[in-house]
């Protein structure tokens, strides 16, 4: 165990891992699936199947566009029955392919079997790539794209996140318990390909039994275990690297600046399968929680399994939700639909009941520095947020507005009750546009 | 389970709002009513030394300061919020600044012109850069500098209320023997209260306990009153180590005058301070020393009100002084372009 930093700032929400004992259930194979063909961050895959094509589990649904974009493969095997769009997360319309399924759940020829021992990190980025392989901690980033740093930036420790910090997921600590060898053997693959000399993996230490399977898991290959003190976000890539390793990632930069990399547990996962068994990504671990649930649980959902068959499989509601959530109740989305289907970087499904709902008015910054004393990032969303609600972006830039994390940490302790991270995202986002725009002007 | 039996959600009424979707349970009504809450003790031991007239002071100044907001609110076409009661301890802390003797419509006066001049003209709660009470203390001193500076033995009327059997009697710090080289005091008589001052000033354990209890739960933060009481120390602990003859030891200022309270309730008020914690303990220390300075070497004989006020015009450069570099290295690395 290597001796951990403690982040500044950060809070302790309560942490409500109700799921966390309920093992993880294949789900039976639906009667449909709605499969994105923008599961991840990038250009969306085009279709290369059309309406009425046949198809068989783990068959390319839809080609990467471009490096940074991902293929889609079919979650099981059935007839195209649709080309058409779908909603996502955010509640925009994505691209979309409803697949009918014929229940037999035939799988295409896999790819071959790679000895990662043997292989090239050239023909292991292939793999991945192949597989639709994208990072499964929420953000969905193409992994392809993570696993190939300029030449100049030299990786040379690998970090596994198991931190699992968001109140109420459990899906991480789930997978560490039953795939650890998994996980490591991923954990080496990528290891392989960045050239790092050195694998930790980050666990929270309210998560006990994890650490002790992992750990034993690592053990022959030299793979450390670091517990780190519960508090959030200590999942989040910056605050996590600085805890395992002291580095930290410089303002505006990534972490391949200082010879890290951060890989989610699940990703790791992915790729073993991905390179071991020739097996695409198209399943995920995701944790549907909540009170008014009747039984919450840990599911390996297919994508395309939309919101209302996983509620269902979570034996329904007892009492209506006043809110439902696409990921954690810190930084998921509330959706207003159950129509969505689950994709790649679904980590959770969170019903909240009307007497966990949070609604205030809105007060003036009463300067407590609350936000300040608890950011992550160390900034001041209380003075941003007063610049924002005067659209002063200029004033917001100089005050490190971009250094953001949307972790949600000011919000939540700010008791007059700002919606500080919708400040701050919509600053961000107007930032970029001027600097987009500056850009082009000084192009022309 | 049959299919029946499963409900699912009805999604017609599902709110939608952005993340976090968790919330701590506080809010600015709380804090307001914590500090009140912290006060009182103080606001008792006022009553018991100088009389039930304390506590009408105290009364008139509450109600003055929110009958203002109330009235200025509704002029300015907004939403009014007294209920957050910001204007409630306003008034509080005026009422604890203010002489026992003070009439009751230079209360009034002096509350008007703490809500007014010190909050309202600003856009409101969050927006003043003054912290209004002292605001109003400091306008009511200038205006009316005998009624301000008239304090009376403690004890002397604590069952009366016209106070004709009163004794004036000059407060520590404006005693004349503070130059002569002894001390008109005992340090216990200083740390009960046993002396002439404002209602809320003088009893130590008073504001002590409710400074604590506030530093316990968070609602303001330690570093305020250490450093401030600790520059102090430090500062005239060499002063009166270079001439004792003419400067009082510093236990005697820690204990005397506005002090304590200044120190843990005024110095604390989040709207006038600066946001971080770096910039609490710089502004702390300004304070400290700018109470030193014009205790020891300026013609009032009280110095926290101006140093405080001083300091609060400086909180904006503090903060931006303050504000640090986010988490990361401080040379922006460029972003690499991806192949």
């Amino acid at each position: 165990m290597i001796k951990q930093l403690h982040f500044y700032g950060g809070i302790h929400p309560v942490e409500d891992k109700v799921a966390q004992s309920v093992p993880i259930v294949e789900p039976p194979i639906l009667e449909t699936y709605m499969v994105p063909l923008q599961q991840h961050i990038g250009a969306p895959a085009k279709a290369v199947v059309a309406k009425g094509d046949q198809v068989k589990r783990g068959q390319l649904l839809g080609e990467a566009q471009g490096f940074v974009s991902a293929p889609v493969h079919a979650p099981t095997s059935g007839v195209i029955r649709e080309v058409t769009t779908c909603l996502g997360p955010s509640g925009a319309q994505v691209p979309a392919l409803l697949l009918a399924s014929d229940g037999e759940d035939a799988p295409a020829d896999p790819m071959p079997a790679i000895d990662w021992h043997q292989a090239s990190p050239g023909d292991l980025r292939q793999r991945i790539s192949a597989a639709g392989i994208v990072g499964k901690g929420g953000a969905a980033f193409p992994t392809v794209v993570k696993l190939s740093p300029p030449p100049n930036k030299k990786i040379d420790t690998l970090i596994l996140n198991g931190v699992e910090c968001e109140p109420c997921l459990t899906a991480d600590h789930r997978l560490m318990l039953e795939r650890a060898a998994d996980i490591v053997t991923g954990a080496q693959i990528t290891a392989r390909i960045l050239g790092a000399k050195k694998i930790i993996i980050g666990i929270e230490n309210n998560k006990p039994d994890a650490i002790e399977v992992m750990r034993q898991a690592g053990a022959d290959y030299g793979i450390e275990v670091c517990s780190l003190r519960v508090r959030y976000p200590q999942g989040a890539e910056k605050q996590l690297i600085y805890a395992v390793t002291g580095r930290k990632v410089p303002s505006g930069g990534l972490p391949a600046d200082i010879g890290c990399l951060v890989q989610n547990v699940g990703t790791a996962a992915a790729i073993a399968d991905a390179v071991c068994l020739g097996k695409p990504l198209y399943e995920r671990v995701t944790t549907v929680t909540g009170t008014p649930l009747v039984s919450p649980g840990n599911w390996r959902f297919r994508v395309g399994t939309t919101y209302s068959e996983a509620i269902k499989l979570a034996g329904g509601v007892k009492e209506d939700p006043i809110k439902i959530i696409s990921g954690g109740p810190m930084m998921g989305m509330a959706v207003y639909s159950l129509d969505i289907p689950i994709i790649k970087s679904t980590s959770g499904i969170l019903l909240l009941s009307k007497d966990e709902l949070t609604q205030f008015a809105v007060r003036p910054c009463i300067r407590c520095g609350r936000c300040n004393d608890s950011c992550p990032m160390g900034m001041m969303p209380g003075i941003l947020s007063v610049q924002i609600e005067n659209q002063r972006y200029e004033l917001a830039e100089k005050w490190h507005v971009m250094d953001c994390i949307e972790c949600g940490c000011c919000a939540y302790t700010c008791p007059a009750s700002r919606p500080l991270v919708q400040h701050l995202r919509r600053a961000k986002a107007e930032v970029q546009a001027a600097r987009r725009a500056a850009k082009a002007k000084a192009e022309k | 389970m049959s299919e029946n039996t499963i409900r699912l959600p009805d999604t017609s009424k599902l709110v939608i709002s952005s993340s976090p979707h968790l919330h701590e349970d506080d809010s600015v009504r709380r804090i307001m009513f914590m500090v009140i809450l912290a006060l009182l003790p103080a606001c008792i031991a006022g009553a018991w030394f100088f009389g039930p007239r304390a506590l009408w002071v105290l009364l008139v100044c509450v109600a003055s300061c929110v009958a203002c907001e109330i009235l200025c609110t509704r002029l300015m076409g907004r939403e009014v919020h007294v209920s957050d009661g910001s204007a409630a301890l306003t008034g509080l802390l005026l009422g604890m600044n203010l002489p026992v003797t003070t009439p009751t419509w230079i209360c009034v006066i002096g509350s008007a012109i703490a809500i007014v001049l010190g909050k309202m003209i600003y856009g409101g709660l969050g927006y003043n850069p003054f912290n209004p009470a002292l605001v109003g203390r400091v306008a009511l001193l200038l205006a009316f500098p005998t009624v301000m500076t008239t304090w009376i033995a403690p004890m002397t009327r604590r069952l009366e209320w016209a106070g004709v059997n009163s004794v004036t009697q000059a407060t520590p710090l404006g005693v004349s023997e503070l130059t002569a080289g002894t001390l008109p005091f005992s340090y216990w008589d200083l740390f009960w209260g046993r002396t002439g001052g404002c209602i809320g000033e003088t009893c130590v354990p008073a504001l002590l306990l409710g400074g604590i209890f506030l530093i316990a739960l968070n609602i303001i933060r330690w570093h305020v009153p250490v450093f401030y009481l600790a520059t102090v120390a430090i500062i005239t602990g060499v002063t009166h180590w270079l001439a004792p003859a003419q400067c009082a030891p510093p236990l005697y200022h820690l204990l005397s005058g506005g002090l304590m309270l200044g120190a843990f309730f005024m110095a604390t008020d989040m709207v006038t301070t600066p946001l971080s914690r770096k910039g609490a303990v710089v502004f702390a220390v300004g304070c400290g020393v700018l109470t030193s300075v014009i205790r020891i070497w300026g013609s009032y004989p009280e110095g926290v009100s101006f140093s405080i006020l001083i300091m609060n015009s400086l909180t904006p450069l503090i903060d931006r002084w303050t504000a640090g570099k986010p988490f990361g290295t401080p040379r922006r690395a460029p972003r690499e372009v991806k192949p």
